[in-house]
C-alpha cells in the first residue's frame, strides 16, 4: 500500500531527462517539431499556388513544380509526426503537471488536432497519389480543390496547436493560480490575447519559409545538376522560391508588430522584457538577421538580372537600392544599450550613446525597415519590368506616378519617423500605423499601375535561365539557413517572456530549470536545433532526388515572369 | 592614379576605409558626439563589407575585374615581393589581434547589462502594497502642481544632485566613479520611455531591488524607501518630468478598455 502511495504522490511530478537536462529536451524536440511543421504548412501553400498557376496560366512546369515538391512533402510528414509525438512523450514523462493541467482545458481540441492531422495525411496521399490520374479538364480543378482542403486542414491543426501555446503565454486575466482548470471553459482559453496575431503571425511565416526552402532545393539541384536544361529548370524553380519568400517577407514585419502590440496591451511588464529588457539583445540580432535576408534577397535579384536581356538600363539603380539598404540596416542593427567597456562608458556619459543613441529607438528603426521594404520593392519592379518596353501610350506618365508614389511613401516614412522623436510614448506608437500604411498603398497601387502598363508590353528577349553564377545559388541557402535561425531564435523570445512561469502568472515552473536561461546558452541551443533540422531537410532532399529522377519539363516557349 | 580610382576593387577599398574613418573619427567629432564602442564600430564595419562585397559581386563583369588584383598578387611571379609582404602583414596582424584579445587588462568587462528591466507588477513599500500596473503619479490630481514640483526640486538638490547633477544629465560630482553611471535625464531614452509607476519604482528601490534580470547587480543607487517618504519620491517624480520637458509614459488600453 505504501509503494503504490509512493507511486500515486509522484506521478504527478517532474522529471529529469538524462545528460541534457529536462529542459534542453523539450526545447529541442518542441522546436524541430516546429520547424518540420513550418515547412509542412508552408510548402503547400506553395505547392496549391504553383498548381494553381499552372492551370490557369496553361503552363505545365508550374504543375510538375508543384507535384516535386508534395513528393518531398510525404518524407516531411512522417518526420513532423515523428517529432511531436516525441514532444507529447517529453512532456507528458517530464512535466506532468503542466501536462496534466493542459490536457484538463484543452483535452477536446487535442483529440480534434488528432482527428484533422489524420485528414491532413490522408488528404496529402490523395492529392500526390491521384496526381497523374486527375491530370486533365474538370478532374484537375477537382484534384486542385484537394490541395486547397489540404492547406485548410494544416491550418486548422495550426490554428489548435496556437491556441495551447499562446494560452501559457497570455491567459484571460480572470484566471488566476487558484482557478481550477475544470472550471476554464475551453473557447474562452483559446480566444485569448495573442491567438488571432500568432495564427497570422505563423500563416505569413509558413508562406516565407516554404518558398525559401524550396529556393534551398532548387539551389541544390541546381549546384548538382550536369545538363543545361536541368540547370535553367532549377534556376527559374529557384527564382520562383525566392520571389514567394521574398513576397511574403515585406507583409511579415506588420504582423509581428501586431502580434507586439498584443503583448504590450496584454501586460506591459512583458512587453518591457521582450523589446527594453534582457530580451533585448535578440531584437539585435534579430535586425541583423532580417537585414541579411533583405540584402541577400535583394542580391539574388540583382545578379538574376545579369541573364535578363534589357536589364541594363536598371542597372545604374541598384547600388542606390544598395546605399538604402546598408543605412537601413546599419541604422536597424544599431543597439539603444550599447555593448561598451568602463572607458567608453565613461566617454559617452552611459551606456546610450549621445547621437547614435538616437537609432536605437523605435521611432529610427520603424523608418529603416519601411524604407528596406521599399527599397525591396523596387528591386523587384526593376526585376519586373527588366526584359519589357511598355507599350500603352501613357507608359511615360505611369512611370512619373509611381516614382512620385516611392517618393510620396518614402516622406511620409521619414515624417512620422521624425515627428516621433518629439511626441509621447503612446502617440509615437500610433505613427507606425501610418508608416505601414503608406507603404502597403504603394506596393498596392504601383503593382496595380505596373500590371495594367505592362499590357502588350513589347519583349526585349527571353530570360537566359540557367546563366547564373553559383554564387547567386549561395544566396539562396543563406536565405534559407538565416530564416530558420530567426524562427529559432525569435520563438525563444516569445516562449522566453514567460520567465518562470509555465502559464504567465497562473502557473510556476517549479523545476531546477526554471530560469531563463542566458544568451550564450539559448544561442547554442538554437545553433543546435537549426543544425539539426538542416540536416534532417538535406536528407529529405536527397531522398526526394534518390526516389524519382527530376520533373524539369524541357521548355521551348519563353519563360515568363512570375505574376506576368 | 585614375585608373585605380576606376578599380573596383580599389574603389571597394577606398570605400571600406572611408567607412571606418567615419565611425571611427569623424562620428566622435560632431558637436555632442562622443566614441563610439569598439562593438558597434565592428558590427558597422561588418554591415558595411557586406555591402561593399554585394556591390562588387552583383555584376558578373564588375566581380571579374574586382578578383583580378587578389588573383595576380596570388599567382603573378612579377608580384613575389608583394605576395611576401602581404604574407606577413597578414601573419602579423593576426598575431597582434590575438594579443589584443588574449592580453590581461585592468578595464572591467563591457557587459550586457539590462537597463530598463521589466518590473514587478506590484511592490511593497514600507509594509504597503502598491500596484505599479495601471498606476498614474497620485500628485498629479493633488493639490497644487507648483508645490509638488517645488518640493520635488528641494529633495532632488538635497539627495540626487551629487550623482546625477545640476543638469539631470547623470553627471555629478561623484558620476565618474561609478560603474554603470548614474542615468541621465536628458537622454531620450531613459525617462522620457518609462511610466512614472516605473520611474518611481527605481526611485524607490535602488540598485538593491533591481530583478535577477537587471544583473549583474552593481548600480550604487541607493533604495530611497528608507528615506523618503511615497509623496516625496512622487514629487521628485514630478521635477524630473517637469525640468527635463520629457511626458512620461502612458499606459497602453486594452481592447477591454482596461489600462
Amino acid at each position: 500500500m505504501m509503494i503504490l502511495q509512493a507511486v500515486a504522490d509522484t506521478a504527478r511530478t517532474y522529471r529529469d531527462f538524462p545528460v541534457i537536462g529536462s529542459r534542453a529536451a523539450v526545447w529541442i524536440t518542441a522546436e524541430i517539431h516546429l520547424m518540420f511543421a513550418a515547412f509542412v504548412l508552408g510548402v503547400p501553400i506553395f505547392a496549391v499556388v504553383a498548381e494553381g498557376i499552372g492551370i490557369f496560366g496553361k503552363d505545365q512546369r508550374y504543375d510538375r513544380l508543384s507535384k516535386e515538391f508534395t513528393r518531398l512533402l510525404l518524407i516531411a510528414y512522417s518526420a513532423t509526426a515523428i517529432w511531436g509525438a516525441l514532444l507529447v512523450f517529453m512532456l507528458s514523462t517530464l512535466y506532468q503537471p503542466l501536462w496534466a493541467y493542459l490536457t484538463r482545458i484543452f483535452g477536446p481540441s487535442m483529440w480534434l488536432y488528432a482527428a484533422l492531422f489524420l485528414f491532413e495525411s490522408f488528404t496529402l496521399y490523395l492529392y500526390y497519389y491521384g496526381w497523374d490520374r486527375w491530370k486533365y479538364g474538370r478532374s484537375k480543378i477537382v484534384h486542385w480543390c484537394l490541395g486547397i482542403l489540404l492547406n485548410i486542414w494544416g491550418t486548422i491543426v495550426m490554428f489548435i496547436a496556437d491556441s495551447w501555446l499562446t494560452y501559457m503565454m497570455t491567459p484571460p486575466r480572470d484566471i488566476t493560480p487558484e482557478t481550477s482548470p475544470a472550471t476554464i471553459k475551453i473557447w474562452h482559453a483559446i480566444m485569448n490575447h495573442t491567438w488571432m496575431p500568432i495564427n497570422i503571425h505563423r500563416l505569413i511565416g509558413n508562406v516565407v519559409f516554404g518558398g525559401a526552402i524550396v529556393g534551398a532545393y532548387a539551389s541544390y539541384r541546381f549546384l548538382a545538376a550536369r545538363t543545361e536544361e536541368e540547370r535553367a529548370h532549377y534556376d527559374w524553380m529557384g527564382y520562383v522560391g525566392n520571389f514567394i519568400a521574398m513576397s511574403a517577407l515585406i507583409v511579415l514585419p506588420f504582423a509581428g508588430y501586431w502580434l507586439g502590440r498584443e503583448i504590450y496591451q496584454y501586460d506591459q511588464s512583458m512587453g518591457i522584457t521582450m523589446m527594453g529588457g534582457f530580451m533585448s539583445w535578440l531584437w539585435v540580432i534579430q535586425a541583423f538577421l532580417i537585414a541579411v535576408l533583405f540584402l541577400t534577397g535583394n542580391y539574388y535579384l540583382w545578379v538574376g538580372m545579369g541573364r535578363i536581356p534589357g536589364s541594363e538600363r536598371y542597372r545604374p539603380y541598384t547600388k542606390w537600392l544598395l546605399v538604402v539598404l546598408v543605412i537601413g540596416a546599419l541604422v536597424w542593427g544599431t543597439p539603444h544599450t550599447m555593448i561598451a567597456d568602463s572607458r567608453e562608458l565613461a566617454a559617452m556619459g552611459g551606456s546610450h550613446h549621445p547621437l547614435l543613441g538616437a537609432l536605437g529607438v523605435m521611432s529610427a528603426k520603424n523608418t529603416a525597415v519601411n524604407l528596406m521594404i521599399l527599397a525591396t520593392f523596387l528591386s523587384f519592379l526593376l526585376y519586373r519590368r527588366a526584359n519589357i518596353r511598355q507599350v500603352v501610350p501613357w507608359a511615360q506618365t505611369g512611370t512619373r506616378i509611381q516614382g512620385a508614389m516611392f517618393v510620396i511613401a518614402a516622406a511620409i516614412v521619414l515624417f512620422f519617423g521624425i515627428r516621433g522623436y518629439f511626441v509621447e510614448a503612446i502617440v509615437r506608437i500610433g505613427y507606425s500605423v501610418y508608416q505601414v500604411g503608406a507603404v502597403l498603398a504603394c506596393i498596392i497601387f504601383v503593382t496595380i499601375l505596373d500590371v495594367l502598363m505592362a499590357r502588350g508590353a513589347q519583349s526585349l528577349g527571353a530570360i537566359q535561365w540557367g546563366k547564373m553564377p553559383p554564387r547567386s545559388q549561395y544566396a539562396l541557402f543563406i536565405l534559407a539557413v538565416t530564416f530558420t535561425w530567426l524562427m529559432g531564435l525569435m520563438g525563444f523570445a516569445r516562449s522566453g517572456i514567460r520567465q518562470h512561469w509555465h502559464i504567465w502568472q497562473v502557473m510556476q515552473d517549479t523545476t531546477p530549470y526554471a530560469a531563463t536561461p542566458a544568451l550564450g546558452y539559448a544561442a547554442i541551443m538554437i545553433s543546435t536545433c537549426v543544425l539539426i533540422f538542416l540536416s534532417l531537410v538535406g536528407f529529405i532532399f536527397w531522398l526526394g532526388g534518390l526516389a524519382e529522377k527530376s520533373t524539369f519539363v524541357p521548355s521551348t516557349v519563353e519563360a515568363p515572369h512570375v505574376g506576368h | 592614379m585614375r585608373a585605380y580610382l576606376k578599380h573596383p576593387f580599389w574603389q571597394a577599398v577606398g570605400l571600406f576605409v572611408a567607412a571606418f574613418l567615419v565611425v571611427e573619427f569623424v562620428i566622435p567629432a560632431l558637436p555632442g558626439s562622443a566614441v563610439v564602442p569598439k562593438s558597434v564600430v565592428l558590427q558597422y564595419m561588418a554591415t558595411v563589407l557586406v555591402g561593399i562585397l554585394i556591390w562588387v559581386s552583383d555584376d558578373e563583369a564588375r566581380w571579374t575585374t574586382f578578383k583580378e588584383p587578389l588573383h595576380d598578387v596570388l599567382i603573378q611571379p612579377r608580384l613575389k615581393v608583394v605576395r611576401t609582404v602581404l604574407l606577413a602583414v597578414v601573419t602579423l596582424m593576426v598575431g597582434c589581434l590575438t594579443y589584443s584579445q588574449v592580453k590581461a587588462s585592468v578595464a572591467a568587462p563591457p557587459n550586457l547589462r539590462s537597463i530598463h528591466p521589466a518590473p514587478p507588477s506590484q511592490i511593497t513599500f514600507r509594509g504597503k502594497t502598491i500596484t505599479l500596473v495601471g498606476l498614474e503619479n497620485p500628485l498629479r490630481k493633488q493639490g497644487d502642481i507648483a508645490a509638488h514640483i517645488a518640493e520635488g526640486h528641494r529633495i532632488y538638490y538635497q539627495n540626487c544632485v551629487p550623482c546625477h547633477g545640476d543638469h539631470l544629465d547623470g553627471q555629478g560630482h561623484f558620476a565618474s566613479g561609478f560603474n554603470p553611471l548614474p542615468a541621465n535625464f536628458q537622454d531620450n531614452g531613459t525617462i522620457a520611455q518609462l511610466t512614472e509607476s516605473f520611474v518611481f519604482w527605481r526611485i524607490a528601490k535602488g540598485g538593491p531591488g533591481l530583478p535577477r534580470e537587471g544583473t549583474p547587480w552593481n548600480s550604487a543607487m541607493p533604495a530611497w524607501e528608507e528615506f523618503l517618504t511615497e509623496d516625496e519620491i512622487w514629487s521628485v517624480v514630478l521635477f524630473l518630468y517637469d525640468q527635463t520637458g520629457w511626458k512620461p509614459r502612458t499606459w497602453e488600453v486594452s481592447a477591454e478598455g482596461s489600462k
